[in-house]
């Protein structure tokens, strides 16, 4: 357990908030994960990197509780987790984004970022029959948060269009947005810059530390883009064919030799 | 041994004949599904369908005289020939072959990109479509269907082993259509088999089951291999319809029969062909057995109209893919 | 320039939420219901109110219930039949059992037996999904008919194994049985459908419904942010079967007065149900309304067409019935997947940029 600090540009990162101790995954035959261990510490912005198929997004579903670990254990907040269901997770504060976009094709985007903050609406069925009085005024309430993230992502123009008929770069916004309707506690990231040009990426980035730092959210992205992840990640966990090959700064990660070998090669004058 | 015994023997024995021919409807839908990703529910009227039109062949009947009396005021019925079995049976595939192309042109190529059920509702489409078209074309009344399969109860198999089973037993009742049904039905079978494993057309048939992209990417064309699909499954339609169609006239409850080909699909899986064949076994004995032994004992009998089912209900709780399925993993 | 928004700027949330945004179809809205309710019943004759109108009203009932489940939520069912035949039977049960249990809650708890059987049978959705559901449901389906054909207590003992409707009333008119008059078995049936189709736009507008849609169009995104799929599935076959229960108890107390369930509650039940639905518009209550429409009246017209205009036997009428429903469904589904209730969105659109093209 290590003690909070202040980073260079003001932010407090905090006690570790979740911990992963030995996680073991396979499917069948195939062994995703293998015995991985690492925290992630709250406050910070934690990325997972590694070439495809290392498993990265397979640590992403263990964390939030949709892949069941063969062995190993998940410590959230000093506490063991039992395997639990992934809508039992959520009510935990965890959100996330995919990395192909898994947003609700049939409904607009201000549905669909109304859809984040389910795990918050209270009224039952019965209520919402009834809808004038308490269901109405729960949406509308819920409605002022979302309007407030949906100004914060610049996404106002395209309230009422319907996801499918968004471009790519919009759709991964309004599901940056759906994430954090839900007002979420540990944020989890696949590849939030996938597919993405140089201006996207930074209104991106830009994004997600605003989010970090306005609201202290902990963030775990797994991103490709070694620029990104050089400037916006606290520290960084590297993966290769499901072990765990570097953890670390990014300057410490930087210049692991391993991790060098693996991924980053050197660059040729 | 009692006799009760062997009568068990006896509806053991029906149950794996009832059991083939439900493989051989089943594999009807298994192979459209496995080729275009549809399950075809028009499957049993195709069935349906194709019987009428074999019978109308056969008796020189003239499409849609129905309507023309109506329309015109006449009244005509027949041509007045008699067409040979095996002629008609040579008609009606190619009109089965025709229906098949015109599927696929006017209906599968417009609904290529949608999703799994707005295709297995076009198919109900279709159901109502051909069935309503098949009265006008041949009528809707009851037609007996006579291709030359020797019916009744096997009269050699029966005196021969009423010896088993003491004075109570009078032999295993076998019915002489449900056998060569039996053998038909099971060399189709086998056939569909190699042919899907052995041949060229077989191998693009399952290319096209595993991803049509990757299929057309290679030179394979979609299109032509639906048209042979539909009329594979057409001809497998054919066949069942002329089986149940002897048995129990051409009339609409044959298409209901290729519902109880749900229950196989759904135990054996989708997109296996000895998933069918294994599933069509169980069922059928299955089915036979329970109404034998808790049916009509116990229940007022009648329970083959949803013992299958039920079977299929509870092994699809514990094993969502069926036996032979795919495993369903799920990605994110 | 009659159909437009120009001008008509939202102050409120609940404002921009409401069902009728645009002040030309509230009143339309208003009109209607006041011509249903004060017009309606003083002109109305036997005929119509036997072949379109009660129908039109009670299959209404039915296509909102399985568009809740179809169309919302995304499991699909062919069992609606089935589940028609226990509201009926409920009802009946209900009423020869207790014979002064008033008759709305004859109806209404019909519609709650129905939807635990609902509930019941949409356990397996749980497990098995898309076509294996659909055909599970059928199994729903075909056990459901024959259980009310084999045991004798649901037609309590009756030797023709039909059940029938004593007579009923309310407020002192005559709401089921011989003596109902069409303009008070209408008001009734009338009186259910407005409710419940309020009631259905309520559980679909809020975050009730996004949790149905978001199952629909992708459950496992749905379940990892926090939708208990459980809970949401259950409750879709729930209160739909209590829609399709109050609908099969209302075909069989108020329409039919009698009922043989092999008849009236077989599996072409349960397509004509599922034709409703996908011809008016899966996801929409106002498709619901447009597809009972279009398949109550459709029939209807064909046969005054060509039986009484054409003289055409009946046979014939009835096998171009099932060409035509046929081959409607399948254009429907080439040109227009999203049904009626799209198409008229569409016109709707066009008309409120009227006269201007774009």
């Amino acid at each position: 357990m290590q003690d909070s600090y202040v980073t260079a540009d003001g932010r407090t990162i905090g006690a570790t908030v979740m911990e992963m101790k030995n996680i073991t995954l396979r499917f069948g035959g195939v062994t995703a994960i293998k015995d991985i261990s690492f925290d992630i510490r709250e406050g910070e912005v934690r990325a997972i990197i590694g070439p495809n198929g290392a498993g990265k997004s397979s640590m992403l579903n263990v964390i939030n509780g949709f892949y069941h670990p063969q062995e190993g254990e998940v410590w959230f907040h000093g506490k063991r987790r039992h395997a639990m269901k992934p809508h039992q997770i959520a009510k935990q504060g965890i959100a996330r984004t995919f990395q192909n976009i898994a947003l609700f094709k049939g409904m607009s985007t201000l549905d669909n970022i109304m859809t984040g903050r389910l795990t918050h609406m209270k009224s039952g069925l019965f209520s919402q029959t009834m809808w004038w009085g308490g269901a109405q005024a729960e949406e509308v309430a819920n409605r002022e948060i979302v309007e407030k993230v949906i100004h914060f992502l610049e996404i106002q123009a395209i309230r009422k269009t319907p996801v499918g008929r968004l471009p790519y770069g919009f759709q991964k916004r309004v599901e940056l947005g759906r994430a954090l309707a839900a007002e979420p506690k540990l944020l989890l990231l696949d590849e939030p810059m996938a597919g993405m040009n140089v201006e996207e990426k930074e209104d991106m980035s830009r994004f997600i530390l605003d989010v970090n730092d306005e609201f202290g959210t902990t963030i775990v992205l797994i991103e490709h883009d070694m620029g990104v992840v050089m400037d916006i990640a606290d520290r960084v966990v590297v993966m290769d064919y499901g072990k765990k090959i570097g953890d670390g700064t990014p300057d410490e990660v930087r210049n692991n030799q391993d991790v060098i070998d693996a991924y980053l090669g050197v660059a040729h004058d | 041994m009692s006799a009760n015994f062997y009568y068990g023997i006896e509806v053991f024995l029906n149950g794996m004949m009832a059991g083939v021919l439900y493989s051989l409807v089943a594999l009807g839908f298994v192979l459209i599904f496995k080729a275009s990703g549809i399950f075809n529910y028009a499957q049993g009227v195709m069935a349906l369908f194709a019987a009428l039109t074999l019978v109308g062949f056969q008796n020189g009947q003239i499409p849609f005289s129905h309507l023309i009396n109506a329309v015109f005021g006449t009244n005509i019925h027949h041509f007045g020939w008699h067409m040979p079995a095996i002629l008609a049976i040579i008609f009606t595939l190619m009109v089965m072959i025709l229906f098949a192309y015109l599927v696929e042109k006017y209906v599968l190529k417009h609904l290529v990109n949608q999703e799994p059920i707005i295709l297995f509702m076009a198919t109900i489409g279709l159901a109502y479509f051909m069935e309503g078209f098949g009265d006008l074309m041949w009528g809707a009344d009851i037609k007996k269907l006579d291709v030359g399969i020797p019916q009744g109860g096997n009269v050699w198999l029966e005196e021969n082993t009423a010896f088993l089973g003491g004075p109570d037993f009078y032999g295993f009742y076998l019915d002489n259509l449900d056998m060569w049904a039996t053998v038909c039905a099971g060399l189709l079978v086998v056939s569909l088999v190699l042919f899907s494993q052995y041949t060229k057309t077989g191998r693009a048939l399952r290319a096209v089951a595993d991803d049509h992209q990757a299929a057309l990417s290679v030179g394979i064309s979609l299109r032509a291999i639906w048209v042979i699909v539909w009329s594979i499954a057409g001809f497998v339609a054919l066949v069942a319809g002329i089986m149940w169609g002897s048995k129990s006239g051409v009339q609409f409850s044959l298409s209901l029969i290729e519902l109880k080909a749900l229950p196989v699909l759904m135990l054996g899986g989708f997109t296996s062909i000895p998933g069918a064949i294994v599933g069509g076994l169980i069922i059928g004995v299955g089915e036979k057995m329970f109404e034998f032994l808790i049916g009509v004992p116990f229940l007022g009998g009648a329970t083959e109209n949803w013992f299958a089912y039920m079977l299929a209900l509870l092994f699809l709780v514990f094993r969502p893919q069926g036996l032979f399925g795919e495993k369903i993993i799920e990605r994110v | 320039m009659l159909y437009r928004e120009a001008g008509d700027f939202k102050t409120t949330y609940a404002k921009d939420q409401q069902t009728f945004p645009i002040a030309f179809d509230r009143w339309g809205y208003f009109l209607t219901i006041a011509f249903a309710v004060l017009v309606v019943p003083f002109i109305l004759n036997d005929y119509w109110t036997n072949a379109v109108i009660l129908p039109f009203l009670i299959y209404v009932i039915a296509a909102l219930g399985l568009n809740i489940l179809i169309g919302y939520c995304g499991q699909v069912s062919l069992g609606s039949g089935g589940f028609m035949a226990v509201g009926a039977y409920a009802s009946y049960k209900l009423m020869t059992a207790f014979p002064e249990l008033n008759i709305v809650f004859v109806i209404l708890l019909s519609g709650g037996i129905t939807a635990l059987v609902g509930m019941l049978f949409g356990l397996p959705s749980l497990r098995i999904k898309g076509f294996y559901l659909a055909v599970a449901t059928l199994a729903a389906q075909f056990f459901l008919v024959w259980l009310f054909n084999r045991v004798p207590w649901f037609y309590n003992n009756s030797a023709s194994g039909q059940i029938s409707a004593p007579e009923r009333s309310l407020f002192g008119f005559a709401v089921t049985g011989a003596n109902a008059h069409p303009a008070t078995s209408y008001l009734f049936c009338l009186g259910f459908v407005f409710v419940m189709a309020w009631a259905a736009r309520n559980m679909t507008r809020g975050a009730n419904g996004r949790k149905w849609m978001a199952i629909r169009d992708m459950d496992i995104a749905a379940e990892i942010i926090g939708v208990d799929p459980l809970k949401a599935k259950l409750t879709a076959f729930g209160v739909s079967s209590f829609y399709i229960g109050i609908s099969g108890a209302l075909l069989f107390a108020v329409y039919l007065g009698a009922a043989e369930v092999g008849e009236a509650f077989g599996i072409e039940k349960s397509f004509l149900i599922l034709f409703m639905v996908i011809i008016g518009g899966l996801g929409s209550i106002f498709g619901s309304f447009a597809g009972a429409a279009f398949m109550i009246l459709m029939p209807v017209l064909l046969k005054n067409i060509m039986v009484g205009q054409m003289g055409w036997p009946t046979d014939l009428a009835s096998h171009f019935q099932f060409v035509i429903v046929g081959g409607l469904i399948v254009i429907f589904l080439i040109v227009e997947p999203h049904g009626l209730a799209q198409l008229w969105r569409l016109a709707k659109e066009k008309l409120r940029l009227w006269p201007f093209p774009h």
